[in-house]
C-alpha cells in the first residue's frame, strides 16, 4: 500500500468528517440543549441539499452561486426547524423520549415526502464553480479542490459554535438551560426562547452540512438514511451534547472508513460500527463529558 | 368474560378469512399478522420491560436470512430451514443483548444500533451469501406454501401460537417480575432480583419471536431483502407499538394492522402513503398519547368503574 493511497483517503475520510461534524454538532446541541433526539435531523440535511442544489440552479453560472447556496440552504432550514419547535416540539418537552422519538419520525415522514413532491425522485447533482472543480497537488497526491474546502469549513463551524456557546450571553443560558433547565427558568430567563434559538441553530447546522455535501454526491431521496443513524452514534460515541466529543466522534467515523476501505473496501462501511460498538463497551457514556 | 368472546370470535374470523376474503385481502391480512407478530415481540422488551429496544428488524432479518441461505445455499430441507431461522434469531439476541444490558436506557437503543447497523452491513454486502442488495428472491418452497391458502394456515397458525406463547410469558412469573423491574429497576435489585438476567431473557425471547416472524415472512413472500435489517424498519416497528399502545399486548397488533393497512390501502391511491402515517403520528402524540388500545382500554376501564382513576401511560414510568 502506498503512502499516495494513503494520504488520498486520509483527505476523504477527513473530509467526510468534516460533513458529519457539522450535522452531529447539531443533533448535539438539540440533544444536550432540549433533550429532544431529533429523529428528523436527517430530513433537514437532505432538504438543505436540494435546497443549495435549487438555489444554484437558479443563480446559474455566476461565480457566487454556490456560496449563494450555502448560505440559503441552512437559513431554509433553521426556518423549518423554528416554526415547528414554536407550533409543535415546544408543547411537547415534559414528553419521555420514545414519544419524542414518535414525534419527531412522523415529522421525518412528512418532511422526506415534501421533498419527493417539491423535486421528485431523480438524482440530482451540484457541480461546483470551475474555481473549485478539479484537483490540487500536494506531496505528489492529487486532493479534489472542494474536500479541502470542507477541510477549512469543519474547523471553521467547530470554532464559532464554541465562541457562540462560550463568549456570547445567548450560547452561555443555553448551556446553563442545559445543565438545569429549571434553575434557568427560576433565574428569570425565558428557556422557551432558548430552547427555540437553539433548536433553529441546530437545524441550521443541519441544513449546512447537505448543502456541503451537494456538490461532492448525489442528491437524491434517501440520502438522509445512513447519515441520520451515523449522526445519532457519534453523539453518543462522543458524549450527549459534548460539542468536541461530535468532532471526536466524526473524525473516529471518517477515519475508521478509510482505513476500512484501504484494508477490506468491500466491507468498509462496517468498520465505524464496529469501533462505536466497541467504545461503547468500554466507555458506556461516550469518550467525552456528557452534558446529561 | 368479554375478552374471552372477543378472542373466540378473532380466532373464528381468521379461520374464516380464507374462505370469505378475496385472495389480495387474504394476503393482506397474513401480511398484518407476521408485522403484528414482531412488534408484539418488540413489545415484551419494550412495553414490558421497558428497554430502548431500537434494532428489533435485526433478529427479524436473522431470522429470515437464516431461513433463506440454509434453503437456498445450504440445501437445508424447509422445515430445518425454518427452526434454524428463530433460533439463530435468539442466538443473536444473546450475543447482542449480552452487551446492551450493561448499558442504560437511550445508551443501551444506541450500542444496539451500531451492533445492528453492522449485521446490517454483513446481509449488505456478503453478495455470495446474502445475495447483497438484491436479496434472495424465489426461495423454493414445498407446493402447499406456493399457494396462498397454503401460506396463510401457516402464518396464523404460527402467529397465533406465538402470541399464545407470549401472552403466557407476559403472564408468567418472569413476565411479572420484568414488568417491575421497568417499574422500578432499584427496587427489584435490593429485591433480590437479577435485573440484567431478566433483561436479557427478555431480549433472547422477544428475538426468538421476531425470529419466527422473519421465517413466516419467508413462508409469505419466498423472498428477503437487507431492508429487512434497516434502521428504518426497526423505528417503523417501533412506532407500531407507541401507535397501538404499548402498555397493552394488543396494541402492537393494533399498530401493526394500522401502519400495514395504511401503506397498502392508501398506497394504492397515491404513493405519498408516508405522509398520511406521518400527519396520522403527529395528530396521535397530541391527542391520544396512550395509543390507540391503550386510550380504548382507559375508556373501558372507566365505563367499568367510573369512580376508579384510570392508569396513565405517565403512572408507569420508570
Amino acid at each position: 500500500m502506498d503512502a499516495a493511497a494513503v494520504l488520498g483517503q486520509l483527505v476523504v475520510g477527513l473530509s467526510r468528517a468534516m460533513i458529519l461534524f457539522i450535522v452531529s454538532a447539531g443533533l448535539t446541541l438539540i440533544l444536550g440543549v432540549l433533550r429532544v433526539p431529533n429523529v428528523f435531523h436527517g430530513s433537514l440535511y437532505m432538504l438543505g441539499a436540494f435546497v443549495a442544489w435549487t438555489v444554484a440552479e437558479a443563480v446559474g453560472s455566476h461565480p457566487a452561486s454556490l456560496w449563494l447556496a450555502l448560505a440559503a440552504a441552512p437559513l431554509v432550514t433553521a426556518a423549518v426547524g423554528l416554526v415547528l419547535e414554536r407550533l409543535l416540539l415546544s408543547r411537547l418537552y415534559h414528553r419521555e423520549h420514545l414519544m419524542l422519538i414518535l414525534f419527531t419520525f412522523g415529522v421525518m415522514l412528512v418532511l422526506n415526502d415534501a421533498v419527493k413532491l417539491l423535486w421528485g425522485p431523480t438524482y440530482r447533482s451540484l457541480v461546483p464553480p470551475p474555481s473549485l472543480q478539479g484537483a490540487v497537488t500536494v506531496l505528489g497526491v492529487a486532493l479534489p479542490k472542494f474536500n479541502l474546502v470542507l477541510l477549512v469549513a469543519g474547523p471553521v463551524v467547530g470554532l464559532s459554535l464554541w465562541l457562540f456557546t462560550h463568549r456570547t450571553r445567548a450560547g452561555r443560558i443555553a448551556r446553563a438551560a442545559a445543565t438545569d433547565r429549571d434553575m434557568v427558568a427560576v433565574l428569570g430567563v425565558d428557556v422557551s426562547r432558548v430552547f427555540g434559538m437553539a433548536f433553529a441553530l441546530g437545524c441550521f447546522l443541519a441544513g449546512l452540512g447537505g448543502a456541503l455535501v451537494a456538490p461532492t454526491t448525489s442528491i437524491t431521496l434517501g440520502m438522509d438514511h445512513s447519515l441520520l443513524i451515523d449522526s445519532f452514534l457519534i453523539v453518543i460515541v462522543g458524549g450527549l451534547g459534548n460539542l468536541w466529543g461530535a468532532l471526536a466522534g466524526s473524525l473516529l467515523f471518517g477515519i475508521t472508513q478509510s482505513v476500512g476501505l484501504l484494508v477490506w473496501p468491500q466491507f468498509a462501511v462496517a468498520f465505524p460500527y464496529a469501533v462505536t460498538a466497541a467504545v461503547l463497551l468500554v466507555r458506556p457514556t461516550g469518550l467525552l463529558r456528557s452534558a446529561w | 368474560m368479554s375478552g374471552r368472546v372477543l378472542l373466540g370470535l378473532a380466532l373464528a374470523a381468521l379461520a374464516a378469512a380464507p374462505a370469505v376474503l378475496p385472495p389480495f385481502f387474504v394476503y393482506l391480512l397474513a401480511l398484518v399478522l407476521v408485522t403484528g407478530l414482531l412488534a408484539t415481540s418488540l413489545n415484551l422488551v419494550l412495553g414490558y420491560g421497558g428497554l430502548y429496544q431500537f434494532h428489533h428488524g435485526v433478529f427479524y432479518g436473522i431470522g429470515a436470512y437464516t431461513a433463506a441461505v440454509g434453503i437456498t445455499r445450504l440445501g437445508w430441507p424447509v422445515w430445518l430451514a425454518f427452526l434454524a431461522g428463530p433460533l439463530a434469531a435468539g442466538l443473536a439476541g444473546l450475543v447482542i443483548g449480552f452487551f446492551c444490558v450493561r448499558l442504560s436506557r437511550l445508551y443501551f437503543g444506541m450500542l444496539q444500533l451500531s451492533l445492528g447497523s453492522f449485521v446490517w452491513i454483513v446481509a449488505l454486502r456478503w453478495y455470495p451469501v446474502t445475495g447483497g442488495d438484491n436479496g434472495i428472491h424465489g426461495i423454493p418452497l414445498p407446493p402447499v406454501l406456493q399457494t396462498l391458502p397454503g401460506a396463510y394456515a401457516l402464518v396464523a397458525g404460527a402467529v397465533v401460537a406465538s402470541l399464545a406463547a407470549l401472552w403466557a410469558v407476559v403472564r408468567s412469573p418472569f413476565g411479572l417480575t420484568l414488568q417491575a423491574i421497568r417499574d422500578n429497576p432499584q427496587r427489584s435489585e435490593v429485591m433480590g432480583v437479577d435485573v440484567r438476567a431478566h433483561q436479557l431473557a427478555a431480549i433472547v425471547l422477544a428475538a426468538f419471536f421476531a425470529g419466527v416472524a422473519g421465517v413466516l415472512y419467508v413462508a409469505l413472500e419466498r423472498s428477503v431483502f437487507p431492508s429487512m435489517l434497516f434502521w428504518v424498519l426497526s423505528l417503523e416497528i417501533l412506532v407500531m407499538c407507541l401507535l397501538g399502545g404499548w402498555f397493552t399486548f394488543s396494541g402492537p397488533l393494533v399498530g401493526a394492522a394500522v401502519v400495514v393497512g395504511l401503506r397498502t390501502l392508501a398506497g394504492r391511491y397515491t404513493e405519498y402513503w408516508t405522509l398520511v402515517l406521518g400527519v396520522l403520528l403527529i395528530l396521535l402524540i397530541f391527542f391520544l398519547p396512550e395509543g390507540i388500545m391503550g386510550h380504548l382500554q382507559q375508556r373501558w376501564k372507566a365505563y367499568r368503574a367510573p369512580s376508579a382513576r384510570p392508569a396513565t401511560a405517565g403512572d408507569v414510568r420508570g
